[in-house]
Order: C-alpha cells, then structure tokens, then sequence
C-alpha cells in the first residue's frame, strides 16, 4: 500500500459507491483473453530503509567526479555547481508542477522559463530562444529540420568536426525520411574543412550548414568564414555553442548565425551518466514561428498585472498535429531551470570568470602534458577549455593506468569514433582532455607528474 | 447573424466581392466569431497564382489554426499588410478593413459555384 | 466581492509587485565566483584567436539571499502534486516519492561521466539492466531501449524502429493510422518519421472503429498507434481483433503507454499483440514533471523489433558484470549518451519500492479512484462513454454551456479557487467540452470527496449565478491573461535598457 492513502476500509466503502462488488470486477472489462492473471516477476517491494541501502551500494559501485580527477568532457563537464542550485530547483512547487498550461496557477514556472529565455539570448545574442529541448544532439536535430522548413531545402550539411554521436543522432533522423545528409566534408588542422565545404554547398541545394564550436576536438571554428559560405549558397548557419564559453566568446550571431543550440548541462546540471541534460535553442525572431517547443511570453492579466503565458502555441502538436514544428512535448524545463538559477548564482561576471579560468587552466595543462613528451600536438588550432592530443603509445593503457592512480584521462578519440567516423586521420592515438575550474593547480601537476612516470 | 448581400460566399467561409476583373477576399463574420481572437494571419505574396480551392494561407487564433482556401483562381495583386501588425482587424472589421488579398480573377464564372448572402446565412445555420 | 472569494487551502500565494531577475540587485552583487587563476595565462583575445567577447551578456548580478528569495516568490505562484490534488487526465500526477528525489542525488549517481570505463560505472549499468528487465516484464515486450528522453521521442524512436523493420524486409509503406483520440504527438511524430496520417473515427462507444480501421488497413500501412486503455478512460474490448488486422496486412502495432498507470500487473500491451510501446515514466512511475520535463521515454518491442532499437543499451555480460551495446540493426542514435539516467534512477527506485504486487495495487486504486469520481459526478455532467472506466474519465460540459453559457474552461478557472488544479480540458476532440479527470492512486478519499464536492459547487454557481464563474479566478496570483495580446506582439525575453 506504499504511497496509496486510501484504507482497506475506504476501498470496500468506494467499491460499494460504484456499485461493484470487487476490483475484479472493475477490471472485468478488459477481455478475458488480454488480461493478465499471473504475477508480475518482480523482486518484492521494499521498505525504505531496505531500498536505501539498495540504491546506496548500487551508487558505491560506481566511482566518479567525488573519487576520481576528472578530464572527461566531450559533452559532459564537470564543472562547479552552486550550492544554492539544487536548493532552488529541490522546491517542489517546482518540481512536482505539470507544464504550466495552467497560466493563473504557474507563474513561478512561466516567469522562471521568461527569465531562462532572456538569458540563453543574452548568452548567444539571439533574438528569441524556446523554453528547453532534450539535450545538444536533438536540438541540433530540430534546427536541421526548422532550417529545411524555412529554407525549403531538404539537405543539411554538417560539418564533421561536430560531437560524432551528434552526427549520428541526425542521421538517424535524416533515415527515417525527412532530411538528406550531403557527403561529410574533410577535416584540415582539427577544423571544418572551408574549401571542402564551399565545394559541397556548390554542389547541392543545402538548406543549413550546421557547425559546432568548440568543436568535438575543443577547436574554434572560424564561424566568419562558415557563415558567409553558407549564406552565400542560401542556407541557414546553424551554430552549435557551449554556453561557459560564450562567457568570454563572441556570440554566434556576431558571424551571422540564424540559429544557435546547444548542450547546456555546463550551467548547473550533473554529469549524471549523461542525462537528463539540456538542450538550448535560440534563432533570429523572423523564424520564431518556424521554431519547434514551448515559448514563454509576458503579458497582463484582466487587473492589468504582468503575467506570463505559453505563446505561440499554434506551432505544436497538439494544436497543429501533423503539421507542428514539432513532435517534443515534454521537454527539459527543470534543466532550464537550473540553468537559470546558475546564470544568476555567477551573474554576468563570473561567467566570464569561470571561462577564463577553465580556459587558462586547459591551456597550461596542454603545454605541461606535451613537456612531458608522451603526448604530441596533432594541430595548432585555438581551443577553449578542452584540447586533443595525441598520445605516443596504447591509449587503453594509459587510460588503465592512470585510473589506477585515480584520474580519467580524457576522452579516446577511437572510442566515440567507434559509432561515427570524424573523418580525423590518424585518430586511434587521439585523446580529448576537458580542463574545467574544478581542476587546481595541484592536481593538474600532480596528473602531469603522473604522465611523466608512465 | 447576417452577412451583407453585396458579395458572394464561399463553403470555406470566405467571402469574394468583385470590381472589374479583381476579386478582393476575407473570411465571413460567422467565421471570426467561430474562431475567437485572431492573432496571426499569414498571407502568400503579391504575384503569386491561386487555383480554386487552393490553400493560400493560415488564420491563428490563441490554441487554434485555419487554412484559408482561394474560392476563385487568379493572379494576387494586393495583399492587406495591416493585417501584420494589426491581426485584430480582422474580428473588428472582417468584411472591409479585415480583408486579405485581391486577385486578378482568370474566369469570371467561377463566381457562379459561391453562395449569396442569403443562402450563406441558411449555410450556417444549418450547421 | 467577498462572496466570490473561495478558501484556498494552504498557505496563500504573495500577490503584489514582482520582478524579473534582472531588475533584482545591483552591478557590485556577486554570488559565486571562481578562485584567483594560479596558473600562468595569455590574454584571453590572444588565446581564443581574437575571439573575445566585446560586449559581456546581460546576466542578473544578485546575491545568494537574493537568488532565494526571488526564487521562492516564483515558488510561491506555482501549483505542484505537492500543493494539492493534480486530476489532469492523461498526464498521472501522482505523489513523487522523496527517496527517488534522495537517491539521483548520491554521488555514485549524480557525478558519473557518460565516457567513464565501464568498470567504473557497474552500479549505474546495473541500474539499467534492472529497469529494463523490469519494463519488459510489466509490458509484455522483451526489448527495451531506455534512450528516448520523453513520451513523444519514444514514439518517435518507436516509428523509426518499424520503419527501420520494413526497410529490411523490403517492404517500404507510406501510412500510419491514428484514432481521432489521439494525442497530438502521435501525428506529429507520424510526419517527423516521413508517414503521411490517416485519421479514423472513433465508434459509437467511443473505441476504435474496427470495420473503419480494416477499411483502411492496406499493405502501405506502416503502423497503426492506438493508445489503450485509450483516451476516454476506457480498455478497448476489441483490442484482440485490432492488433489481429493489423498484422494480418502486414503492419505493426504501436500502444501509445500514457495511460499505463490503469493497467500494471493487469494487462500487458505485449499479451495483447502490440508490437511496440513507449512508457512515460514521470507519469506511470512516479518521476517528477519538473513543470514541464525531464522525462523519459522507454520503449518497449517484440523479439523481431528488439534488433533495431537505438542504442548503445545496458547489457549484462555473463560473469555478471555490466556493459553497453548496439543491438545488430541498430537504427542509431536518438540522442546524445544512454537516456535520461537521474529520472532512470527515480523510475527504478519506485518499482523497486513497490514491487509487483504493490505496482498491481497501484492500477487497482487508480482504477477505483476514477470510477468512485465518475460515479459522484456523473448525475450533474455528462458522461458520454458511461461503462466502467480505467484510471481516467471523460466528462462533457456541454450540459452547462448551454443551460447557462458557462465553459468548461470557466468551470476549470473556478476550480483554481477551490485550491484544486483543473481537469485536462478540450481534449479529446470528440467530447464536446471536454473534462478528462485522473485522480491517480495517490489521492486519499478525502480529497476525492473534497473534489467532488467542489465541482457539485461549481455546477450550482454555474446555474444560479453564471457571471461568478465565468470571470474565475480570483484568488490566484494572476487572473486570466491576455493571452491574445501575447501571441499578437510576443514579449519573449528581457531586453536590457540601453546605455
């Protein structure tokens, strides 16, 4: 009866209310033929202090950023939460709220989602931005998509310095029959390749050029170039950002990006095994009725109050149906959430902070590793606060070692490549190190000492 | 509800008065009020060529959106701008300043198939 | 105006002025900062290859006790499951357990990398496994993939999964069949996997039209979605003979699972021929909606599907030990990583807790629940579909709308008074006035009276004195909204003031 207040003697007196003698007989209408009559093979349930100790030595078994240093990124970063994060987002008015449909009763999620908007703007200079999707990969999907419908062209071009399991991501999409994928251009120096992609753009009716910076390897991109490659050929610039970098980089929409998206987990949420995360998705407000998801919008009630509401609704499913800019319907509002309430924990300056600092320590540790003569510089690209490098000998092994000593050294370029290809020579020795403002200066010498030894 | 006999009426609920050889359209009293606020009207461009029954755009209103079908085929000469900024026109105003494009209409006989006044009045009400 | 007012249990929301985060504090407050940078360092231009920001993004500068407050007078305006009884049909607003909420918090969860080896993820593996093991068994269907983030991309990923199916065999289709009742993401994620939607009309008893559906079965049919129990509250008697014609043209059976929470340890889609299914589970197991997400969408398949689902998926090695894998066909990726792991852990928390018997009760009071409400309400509204019902049903106020001119909609305003969240309403379609209601099991007796009291209430507010619920609410933070001026010049962001 866990969680269910009703008492044996409420449901006899319920049942005789319905004017039915059992439950059985309630579930009598599902034919006999369908109906389950067993039991379900389950483990019996749990008291709470028996699924405590359950849920607690499932969480032992598994060592993460509080065990080990961390260089993990490729998506997933560890970077510092603020405490009043999870004290903010644990309110249940919060969290256990449905989508604010309700708009009288919602106010706090309305305004808290306004507020999220105006700063994913404010981050990626973008006119409107929608109330959160899944994570980085399907947002970029859906920009695919909503710059096919605006561009009424259905192949993209994506640049194949993007994350490889975002890549696949959009090709699975594009085989279920709604998008083409163009030939993935070359890779040169760690970057999208210009005259590849030129040559690519003249070749067909791309409807969007889709990039990412800091790319997979942490390279910056020449947005400049791409974006007036792409402009030129009649597609929309899709950029795809980390919002802790666009602390201290120039906004996408400084090189003329039409839409920007991206993985937001940076700002406030857990690593959490990858999930849930966040996707952001932002766009020039000539396209905002072309833009898949939820938007807030501020306006006042009969007393004149101001008031938010859900806006622009008539592009979603359940009004426009098959014709919707979108299947989503729940989307990740609490992540957008945390978002918000880690913008404002570091406010406008501490932002760039966290950047800066991510970005010097990145770059001190990169000049430290290659010292140490293991590893090698497969390029001389920019980078923010993650870098490749390629190592002189067995990456699993290195990787097994320097677990033992308790750091996770990086990404294997090989290991992601498994499930795409990047189209990066040479890449089984390639390794991605993330540098966040978590990592000291001790640690980091104490990880170089480490490399030296190997 | 009646609707003014000066022009004809369409099934889809637009109405089509004819000057010469140029057809302006909008859509009935009856149909603004049945869709509430409009908030949005998108509207093709100027130039572009309709066939009869042709979807030349869409009506909003807050949780609801309608295709706007061309009851005659023709060029389209104007379309009402206004209606942009001002979607509202539309429910104040729908059989004069609401009204959304002009067409240069190919053949005149088209016009036979549409309603009069009365007989769209009768439409409706039997619902 | 005194009578108007309604008492609203609890504690009552701040009304009076607000802000936005921006127009809180000042240039000078900070919160969080990082430490003083101990390494040496270039510029920043120099380092990110002229790339520096020139302008810095307008973020709020506040304090930590500002943040708290700011944020606990946005609280203050929202109704949760927690504030007071949540009935929206379809959605299964139930309790969210606080040990789910403890438990995605643990370290060993919360602050794992998705690139960590394997060997240093074995509890989370495991985790999987068991969710999955778990799923399968409640629904019948021996494949599940845990990556879909939220109902809709389950069905989608479900499409893309039979698409990938017919592609194999060489059997390209072009239509899937949806019931008029269906939700609207069902022919929105028919259009985003490149079927055309056929539409067919629900029967007199509000079931699927089975001589409509084997009218339009053919050979170019990919699928055919039905969500059972469907969403009129009611199981779909003739279940066994829809999934029968669906294969019989060589189609594939998709259950849509929002309405799951009816029909735990009674009935499973898999036993009743469905090829395929999502579970949402923020509604049927406990995850909290976040106002709006994250959620998670399992889907569930048959062997013959099992080779196609997206991965990579937990698999158990046979020392015992956990990995991850792609199944053979894979259709790829349908997002970054392996799912939304911290609702993942809320979802296995909960079915560990209950067990299959305790997840059997939960269908039968939820069912009960439902039925009790009906039973309360069906002499003053209109129930269309009167037979017993599931975990929900659907109750018409067209009754009320032509006696005195009151909307369902007012009807649900006024409900806001009573401290009670509204109805689903408008949906489905065919009702006319729809009211969709779904207690949940989690509601005690008591509110369900309460419920059912004050909607009795609103009907005789309704009749005696019309223009009293037609201008409802009025003692909510915000009275109805201008919602027409919103769409008609979008305010969608916060513009700083310019210098």
């Amino acid at each position: 009866m866990r969680y269910i207040p009703v008492t044996c003697e409420q449901r006899e007196a319920m049942l005789r209310v319905v004017g039915v003698s059992s439950i059985d007989e309630l579930f009598s209408v599902i034919p006999e033929s369908v109906r389950f009559d067993g039991a379900l093979d389950l483990p019996e349930g749990l008291s709470e202090i028996e699924l405590d100790s359950l849920l607690r030595s499932l969480a032992a078994e598994n060592e993460g950023s509080s065990e080990l240093v961390s260089f993990l990124g490729a998506g997933c970063y560890d970077h510092y939460i603020p405490s009043v994060v999870d004290h903010v987002v644990s309110k249940p008015e919060f969290f256990t709220a449905y989508t604010p449909y309700q708009p009288e009763v919602s106010q706090g999620t309305l305004q808290a989602i306004y507020e999220y908007q105006s700063m994913i703007c404010a981050l990626t200079g973008m006119d409107v931005s929608n109330a959160s999707m899944y994570d980085g990969a399907t947002a970029l999907v859906e920009a695919a998509l909503m710059a096919a419908r605006v561009t009424k062209r259905h192949t993209v071009l994506c640049a194949s310095t993007v994350h490889p399991e975002w890549q696949n991501t959009l090709s699975t999409y594009a085989d279920a029959g709604v998008l083409e994928l163009a030939e993935p251009p070359a890779v040169t120096g760690g970057l999208a390749d210009f005259a590849d992609i030129a040559a690519r753009l003249d070749a067909g009716d791309v409807g969007a050029v889709l990039v990412q910076t800091p790319n997979f390897f942490g390279n910056l991109e020449d947005l400049a170039e791409l974006g007036r490659l792409a402009h030129q050929a009649g597609a929309l610039f899709v950029v795809a950002a980390n919002p802790i970098m666009l602390g201290i980089m120039e906004p996408p929409s400084a090189y003329g990006a039409d839409i920007v998206v991206g993985e937001g987990q940076p700002l406030g949420n857990a690593a959490s095994y990858g999930g849930p995360g966040l996707g952001f998705f932002a766009c020039a407000e000539k396209y905002v009725r072309q833009m898949p998801g939820r938007i807030v919008g501020r306006t006042i009630d009969v007393d004149g109050a101001m008031a938010f509401v859900l806006t622009l609704s008539t592009r979603e499913q359940h009004i426009r149906r098959e014709k919707a800019t979108s299947n989503i319907c729940s989307n990740h509002a609490l992540n957008a959430l945390t978002a918000s309430v880690y913008l404002s924990a570091v406010g406008q300056h501490g932002l760039a902070g966290i950047a800066r600092t991510c970005l010097a320590k990145a770059h001190y540790l990169r000049e430290a590793l290659l010292a140490t003569g293991k590893f090698m510089a497969p390029w001389d690209a920019h980078f923010g606060y993650e870098f490749t490098l390629a190592y002189d000998g067995d990456v699993a092994q290195m990787h097994s070692e320097l677990l033992d000593a308790g750091f996770l050294a990086g990404v294997s370029v090989a290991d992601v490549e498994a499930e795409w290809p990047t189209g990066v020579a040479d890449s089984e020795n390639l390794v991605i190190f993330a540098v966040t403002e978590k990592r000291t200066k001790e640690e980091l010498d104490a990880f170089v000492k480490e490399v030296s030894s190997l | 509800m009646a609707h003014p006999s000066d022009r004809v009426y369409s099934k889809e609920h637009e109405w089509v008065m004819v000057d010469g050889d140029v057809a302006t359209i909008g859509i009935s009293d009856f149909a603004q009020d049945q869709l509430g606020e409009v908030v949005y009207v998108d509207l093709p461009s100027e130039g572009d060529s309709l066939a009869s029954g042709d979807s030349f755009g869409e009506i909003e209103s807050v949780k609801s959106v309608s295709e706007l079908f061309a009851p005659v085929s023709g060029e389209i000469v104007e379309v009402n701008s206004a209606l942009d900024d001002a979607p509202e026109i539309v429910n104040s105003d729908p059989h004069g300043a609401g009204w959304m494009i002009k067409i240069r209409v190919n053949d005149a006989s088209e016009l036979d198939g549409l309603l009069s006044a009365e007989d769209y009045d009768a439409f409706i009400t039997e619902g | 105006m005194t009578e108007k007012l309604a008492n609203t249990p609890g504690a009552a929301p701040l009304r009076g002025p607000r802000s936005l985060i921006f127009e809180v504090g000042s240039p000078e407050s900070r919160c969080v900062e990082p430490p003083a940078i101990d390494v040496p360092m270039l510029s920043v231009d120099s380092m990110l290859g002229g790339r520096a920001r020139v302008a810095s993004p307008a973020l709020p500068n506040v304090t930590e006790g500002e943040i708290m407050r700011h944020y606990s007078h946005l609280a203050s305006m929202n109704f949760g499951v927690d504030s007071g009884m949540y009935p929206l049909g379809s959605c299964t607003m139930k309790y969210n357990p606080r040990i789910n909420e403890v438990a995605c918090r643990f370290p060993g969860f919360a602050g794992i990398h998705p690139y960590q080896p394997e060997e240093t993820v074995q509890g989370a593996l495991e985790l999987m496994s068991g969710l999955a093991d778990a799923l399968a068994e409640i629904s019948g269907l021996p494949g599940v993939t845990l990556q879909p983030a939220a109902g809709a991309h389950g069905e989608l990923t479900a499409l893309m999964v039979i698409r990938a199916a017919l592609t194999a065999r060489g059997d390209a289709r072009k239509k899937v069949i949806i019931p008029d009742t269906a939700h609207g993401t069902n022919p929105a994620s028919v259009a985003m996997c490149g079927y055309e939607t056929v539409t067919i009309l629900s029967d007199e008893k509000g079931q699927v039209d089975v001589e409509a559906l084997k009218a339009a079965l053919d050979t170019d049919v990919a699928a055919f979605m039905l969500t059972n129990p469907n969403t009129v509250g009611l199981f779909d008697e003739n279940i066994a003979e829809i999934t029968e014609a669906v294969h019989a043209v060589g189609a594939y059976a998709y259950c849509d699972g929002a309405n799951m929470n009816a029909i735990l340890g009674k009935a499973r889609p898999g036993d009743m021929g469905f090829d395929a299914m999502h579970i949402n589970l923020h509604k049927t197991f406990s995850t909290p909606h976040g106002g709006g997400g994250p959620g998670a969408g399992p889907v569930c398949v048959t062997e013959e599907l099992a080779g196609f689902l997206p991965g990579p998926l937990p698999v158990e090695f046979e020392d015992g030990s956990f990995g991850l894998g792609w199944p053979e066909h894979t259709i790829g990726r349908v997002r970054s990583f392996y799912g939304n792991f911290g609702v993942l852990v809320r979802a296995y928390a909960y079915i560990r807790a209950l067990g299959g018997e305790g997840l059997t009760e939960v269908a039968e009071q939820a069912v009960l629940s439902a039925n009790y409400l009906k039973r309360r309400l069906e002499s003053t509204f209109v129930v269309p579909y009167g037979r017993t019902c599931m975990h929900e049903f659907v109750m018409s106020g067209g009754g009320q709308k032509r006696a005195n001119g009151v909307r369902t909609l007012d009807m649900a305003k006024r409900l806001l008074d009573y401290g009670f969240h509204p109805p689903t309403v408008y949906f489905p379609l065919l009702v006319e006035e729809a009211m969709m209601i779904e207690p949940t099991e989690t509601e005690p007796l008591s509110a369900l009276d309460a419920f059912a009291e004050v909607m009795l209430t609103i009907a005789e507010e309704a009749a005696n004195n019309p223009e009293l619920v037609k201008s409802a609410p009025y003692t909510t933070p915000v009275r109805r909204l201008d919602e027409a001026g919103a769409a008609r010049n979008p305010d969608l962001r916060w513009k700083p003031v310019k210098q």
